[in-house]
Parts: structure tokens; sequence; C-alpha cells
């Protein structure tokens, strides 16, 4: 992954069509009513804290077809997906659903940060996002507490297979 | 008989590393007459893989639903990160024929099927429109008077709206009037709905201890005793993140994390022990010998 978005903006790097692709992806449908006022840059906690996290930059880049640019981009995987630009945006768009159908397209490339394919693999062994060391399922029963319900990973597995998302997560990059 | 009865949706997060959360709610909703019954089978409801896939979001979330469906009892969630995936879902499915035939056909195998019968609640929700403020008050034996804490809501209790539809997103009341019928004071500070950074953690961890240092700041500005969270990620932020924050900026706040049912408890005259306040990392003994006699 490298940071690109810095660089001068080439015509020949602008896909009109891929607007129109994210428009008819679930989250993405009212991505070209954004007009740029920045409502959700200025109310984004993580904006705050970051120099290269811009939401409003990367709804631009999206409607500008910058396919390439914005699917390598670091700044990509930065959103906290609090929702607060979805919720104000006064146009409407679902900021974080846009930005979310962004990171599964870049997924489908196998562009994914470590954590996620961590997570995958420990919900296809168990079920549960994270492996819960056995010392702590003993330490339950001492607190009295209940067993855990079990996961059904032979299950999952199948389904998420059938689905190509073990592609995704097997990959390597990110 | 209980008045009302929910299938417990513990989450990944929850019996990973906050299980204080977990023996505190439980607790609490015993005596508050919610009859728990554990789900027969569980996965995670699909919230951490969204950004990777959300059709995969969609059948972890659907799946969980489904089962809930089988065994014809409501779900309440601690996690609001799984409370609002299993409502999101949900209300999309039922809003969505196309999609909701599509996930479907992926959950056949399995024997199962989202049919939209029952409903996903966070505990806050059960505690106030099942149980009732009313309720909660006449329980509290040990009032708290004179703490003083402040909240701490989170995002996914309360946003996107328009698929949660619970409380006020820019300005929430509910976690504030559930503190207040214990009678602690809930104190008012700057950016009381800013995100803690949780999630960013693993993605860029500086940014997230940003997030959440500022919050420490803000709450200390205040002078709170205590934030009370609702949330597991939120509390792994603060909690278990405090000492680190404090060494990183070299900064001293010494604020107790709370689980708000901790801070019930204590008022319905539970000990600390039994609502396994040792489990918290940040030291307690200030607010504890305050509230109970000895400390227990």
């Amino acid at each position: 992954m490298t940071e690109t978005a810095e660089k001068p903006i080439k015509a020949s790097e602008m896909d009109p069509k891929f607007k129109y692709e994210i428009s008819k992806m679930h989250g993405g449908e009212k991505v070209m009513r954004c007009f740029q006022c920045g409502t959700c840059t200025s109310d984004c906690p993580v904006a705050r804290f970051s120099e290269t996290y811009r939401p409003r930059q990367i709804i631009r880049m999206t409607q500008l077809g910058l396919r390439d640019r914005v699917l390598n981009s670091d700044t990509l995987w930065l959103c906290a997906a609090c929702f607060t630009c979805t919720d104000r945006c006064p146009q409407d768009v679902e900021v974080a659903s846009v930005i979310r159908v962004l990171r599964n397209l870049a997924a489908e490339k196998g562009i994914v940060p470590q954590m996620f394919k961590e997570e995958a693999s420990s919900i296809l062994e168990s079920g549960y996002a994270y492996r819960i060391p056995e010392l702590r399922l003993k330490k339950r029963e001492t607190l009295g507490l209940p067993p855990l319900p079990k996961g059904n990973p032979g299950s999952i597995g199948k389904t998420l297979r059938e689905i190509g998302f073990l592609k995704c997560v097997e990959k390597k990059g990110g | 008989m209980a008045e009302h009865k929910y299938l417990l949706f513990l989450g990944c997060a929850i019996p990973y590393r906050v299980v204080a959360y977990e023996i505190s709610a439980r607790k609490i909703l015993q005596r508050l007459g919610v009859e728990i019954v554990e789900m027969p089978e569980f996965n995670c409801c699909g919230l951490p893989l969204d950004p990777v896939s959300h059709e995969t979001m969609l059948i972890l979330a659907a799946r969980n639903l489904a089962i809930a469906e089988q065994k014809g009892l409501d779900v309440v969630a601690l996690c609001p990160g799984c409370a609002g995936t299993l409502k999101k879902v949900s209300k999309m499915l039922k809003e969505d024929k196309h999609m909701c035939e599509e996930i479907n056909g992926r959950l056949k195998e399995a024997g199962l099927e989202f049919k939209g019968t029952v409903t996903a609640k966070h505990l806050l929700q059960v505690l106030v429109e099942d149980v009732g403020l009313e309720k909660i008050k006449e329980m509290v034996v040990r009032p708290l008077t004179n703490v003083k804490v402040a909240e701490h809501n989170g995002c996914h209790i309360l946003r996107p709206k328009e698929y949660i539809g619970f409380d006020d997103p820019e300005d929430p009341k509910t976690l504030k009037t559930l503190i207040e019928a214990t009678g602690a004071t809930c104190l008012d500070y700057l950016d009381e709905t800013e995100c803690c950074g949780a999630p960013s953690v693993g993605v860029n961890d500086k940014i997230a201890l940003q997030l959440a240092r500022d919050k420490l700041n803000h709450i200390k500005t205040v002078d709170a005793q205590a934030m009370i969270t609702i949330c597991p990620f939120c509390h792994i932020m603060y909690d278990t993140n405090e000492l680190r924050i404090e060494k990183m900026f070299n900064e001293v706040y010494g604020i107790p994390i709370l689980h708000y049912p901790q801070l019930l408890g204590l008022a319905m005259g539970m000990s600390p022990e039994e609502l396994a306040f040792n489990e918290l990392r940040v030291d307690c003994s200030k607010i504890l010998g305050q509230v109970c006699e000895g400390g227990k």
C-alpha cells in the first residue's frame, strides 16, 4: 500500500464508471450526492489526529473515479466506523458505508490489514473473533459463569468459502 | 416467574477480556427480574468483518438472529457493536426482500432461516424500556449521593441513527438518566459523544490513544470520580490503556472506569467483590471507600 494522494492527478487515472459501480453497492448508493461541504471531515474524530485521513477526500476521489489511488490508500483503513459523518451529512451520503464499500473492494484485491485477517481466521476456527485462551474458559467456571455457547465453525467456513470470502483473507498482502 | 426473558448475546470481546461487565450485568438483571437464557449456538455478530466483506457480516448476523428465532426469544446484547449490528441487519433484511432471500439462501444448508420475528436490544434499552426507571429507583438501597461521574456512551449504541433508533445521538440522555437513578451525579463535559478510538487500535494505535487521551482530559477537567461505560471496547480503551496513556503523554488521571452495571449494583447494595471490581485495572479504592463501608 502506498500513499499517492498528494501526486497530481492524470486524466488517464480517472475511471468515469467507478462512481456508478460504487452507487450500485449497498451503502454506496448516495455517493454522487456529495457536494464537498466537508462536514464529514470537520466532525471526524480520526481526522482530528491524523495528517492524512480526510473522508471528504475519499468521497471526492471516488466521484472522480480514482480507483487505484483510493483502493490502495492506507488512509482507507483509518476510519473508526463511528458513523458521525453518516449521521451529520447534509446530503444524506452514508460516508462511513461508502468507505466500507471501498474497503470491501480493496479486500477483493487482497489488501486487508493483518488485524482483520486474524479476526477472520479466529471466527473460522471457533466462531469467536478472538482466540479465547483455555485459562479464561476455566476461569469462567471458578467465577460461577456458565460455559460459553459453542460456535459452529464448520458450517460458517463452508458458507464463507462459497461466497469467496476466504480468498480475501488468505491472499498475501496488507 | 420473571417478567422479561432474553437470550444473552455475549459477543466476543466480553468473554475474551471484559468479564467484569458480564458478571455485573448478570447480577443486576437477575435482581431486576430479567431472566437470562444462554444462546444455544453462537458466532461473532459479524461487525469486525464488515470492512472486509459486507456479505460476510450480513450472513454472520443473520445466523445469530435465525438461531434466536428458533429459540423464540428476543436478544439482549451487552456490547453496543453486537446490538447495533443485529438491529441493523434485522432492519435491512426486513426492508430488502431480495437481500433477505439471498442471505437465507446462504443459511439454508445450516437449517437456518431469518424471518424477522425477534428483536435485538442493548442492555440499556432493556433497563429503560422493560424494567423501567421507577423499578430501578425502587431497588436502590444505597444511593450514591455525593458521587460524581462522567458517562461515556460510545458510538454504536447511538449511530447510525437511521438503524439504531435509540436515544438522540447528538444529545443522548438514557445513560445519564440511568446513572442519576443510582443517586450519583452525572457531569457534563466537552465532546461527550466522541469515539473512544478503539476501532483504530491495530490500524493506527497512536491515533486511537490520542482519542482516548482527549476524553480522559475532558473528564479530568470536570473532576469526575469515575467514567461509566456500557461497551466492552470503550472499557478496554480507557481502563486497560489508562496507565499507558499516562506514561506516553506524561499525564496523571487515576480515573476508574466502571461498567454501568457495576455502578448500579453498588447502589443496589451489592458488594464490590460480587460485581467483580477486582477485574478492573485502574484502582477503584477511593470511590469504593466513599460508597461502601471499608470499601467492601
